[in-house]
């Protein structure tokens, strides 16, 4: 049992180690060392970030609730990039990595966990420090309940990180995972609940909503930001159930990608 | 040892299957030095992927019963956008070595000088040779695979190719594939050669080669 134990630690640390490694590479190839360098990891969605809630106050957007527009599209917007940014960063990450495959340490999933980390990462930075910046400034009251923000965070996070490494692994086998990803979340993205509280839909249409897993994750960040203010839909036990399925799902799929890759 | 078992490895082409191992069984005992000889496209290059792990087989098994380098020769395991360094760092990282004394040798190693600190894409062949030469010395290994690390760089290159892998490793286990005959001969105490499939393994070199031969001209 012991000895069980200490192959498993080993294993574990084999793997932090490679994943940090593919990490810092990973940094530094996409952001080099050019003018801000890996600041970019987070300026770049703190700038998608600002300039959806600075189109949405100029327009006044109709979110069907009474609350500030800047939580309202800092809350929301922050979420869509959460889940939206890392299946499009691990759609196609094989191929670019081939190379390292040589390398008996390095498998699938690691390259998909460095991107994964890389992504959510990046976006919880740009999502705490616009928060933290707009509480300054005093367009934004502090969340009512940090720990329920952290958890519906962390639920969103899960499911894309899932869902970037089916999407990933899937897109080893078929070209069309990556034709079709673009269309299907630029659609999804009315539909994530990132532009409106379930609460004003009508009723008949809560139940249905709810179904995309997405929209729970968002209330729930949502009713740790607003507490008192607001009424939320959703359903916990149905995103979990969706989360451990899809990553199921990513597992298995990554484990056909080990089977099948050449390095080149 | 490493032993590999009834391996057999199929990859799936526009024309169907195309079968590159066929039931390939042998050990390699550690300091054992094994050539393998056989045309282009015979399946050599996979045979040490297999062995290495970087890829499995379609059946049969690969067991090392001993750490196994990646294939030597191989200079594409660096990202073309990094320096020289970053791909020293990367390299120390992933094996958990010291980077410091790492650099300090594959400074020296490959004379690549300020060169260390561009990106691997400016570089000649010959001086990428160079860095994926030293690279792969930094990591010691039981047993290295080596492919073709002969085919490029000049004559100084190999002497210190020689001294570093040959003289200073001599205890350990080797598997060469080479289309120069003379450098698996000079380096190896048992030979096989590879053709459609089939590993046919000779202890002398002679016999081996006669055979190579044969197949090149189209008489077996």
């Amino acid at each position: 049992m012991r000895s069980h134990l200490a192959e498993v630690g080993r294993s574990a640390s084999v793997q932090g180690r490679v994943v940090y490694a593919l990490l810092m590479r990973e940094i530094l190839t996409r952001y080099g060392r050019h003018n801000i360098g890996f600041l970019w990891l987070f300026v770049e969605p703190m700038l998608f970030t600002t300039g959806v809630t600075v189109l949405w106050t100029l327009t006044q957007a109709l979110h069907g609730s009474s609350l500030p527009i800047v939580a309202f599209a800092l809350t929301g917007y922050s979420s869509v990039l959460l889940w939206r940014n890392m299946p499009a960063r691990c759609i196609g990450a094989i191929d670019p990595n081939l190379a390292l495959m040589y390398h008996r340490n390095v498998r699938a999933i690691d390259i998909f966990l460095a991107r994964v980390l890389l992504e959510a990462g990046g976006a919880t930075i740009s999502f705490v420090t616009l928060s933290l910046f707009y509480i300054y400034i005093g367009w934004l009251d502090p969340p009512a309940d940090i720990l329920t923000v952290a958890g519906g965070w962390l639920m969103i996070a899960w499911f894309g990180a899932a869902l970037g490494m089916t999407l990933g692994a899937l897109s080893e086998k078929s070209e069309m995972v990556e034709r079709l990803w673009h269309p299907i979340s630029y659609l999804a993205f009315p539909l994530s609940g990132a532009a409106f509280m379930v609460d004003a839909l009508p009723p008949a249409a809560r139940k249905y909503i709810l179904y995309v897993p997405m929209v729970n994750g968002v209330e729930i960040v949502r009713q740790g930001y607003f507490g008192e203010q607001v009424r939320v839909h959703y359903d916990f036990f149905y995103m979990l159930a969706c989360c451990v399925g899809l990553t199921w799902l990513a597992l298995s799929q990554i484990e056909v990608v080990n089977r099948g890759v050449t390095p080149e | 040892m490493i032993s590999v078992d009834n391996v057999h490895k199929i990859y799936p082409t526009r024309a169907g299957d195309r079968v590159v191992l066929k039931d390939v069984s042998f050990t390699l005992a550690r300091g054992e030095k094994l050539g393998v000889l056989g045309r282009n496209g015979a399946g050599k290059s996979t045979l040490a992927r297999l062995i290495s792990g970087a890829e499995r087989p379609t059946s049969g098994t690969v067991e090392q019963g001993m750490s196994v380098s990646w294939p030597l020769a191989f200079g594409g395991a660096f990202q073309n956008a990094l320096t020289g360094l970053d791909n020293v760092r990367f390299i120390s990282r992933i094996y958990k070595q010291d980077y410091q004394s790492n650099i300090d040798f594959v400074a020296d190693f490959t004379e690549l000088g300020l060169y260390l600190r561009e990106p691997v894409r400016s570089y000649s062949q010959g001086m990428r040779a160079r860095l994926a030469f030293a690279v792969s010395m930094i990591i010691e290994f039981d047993c290295y695979l080596i492919d073709e690390v002969s085919a490029v760089g000049d004559a100084r290159f190999h002497e210190r190719c020689e001294v570093e892998l040959f003289q200073k490793r001599a205890d350990r286990a080797m598997l060469i594939i080479s289309h120069d005959p003379e450098y698996v001969r000079k380096h190896c105490d048992r030979f096989a050669v590879l053709h459609e499939g089939d590993m046919t393994f000779y202890p002398d070199f002679e016999q081996a080669y006669d055979r190579h031969l044969r197949i090149l001209h189209g008489e077996a």
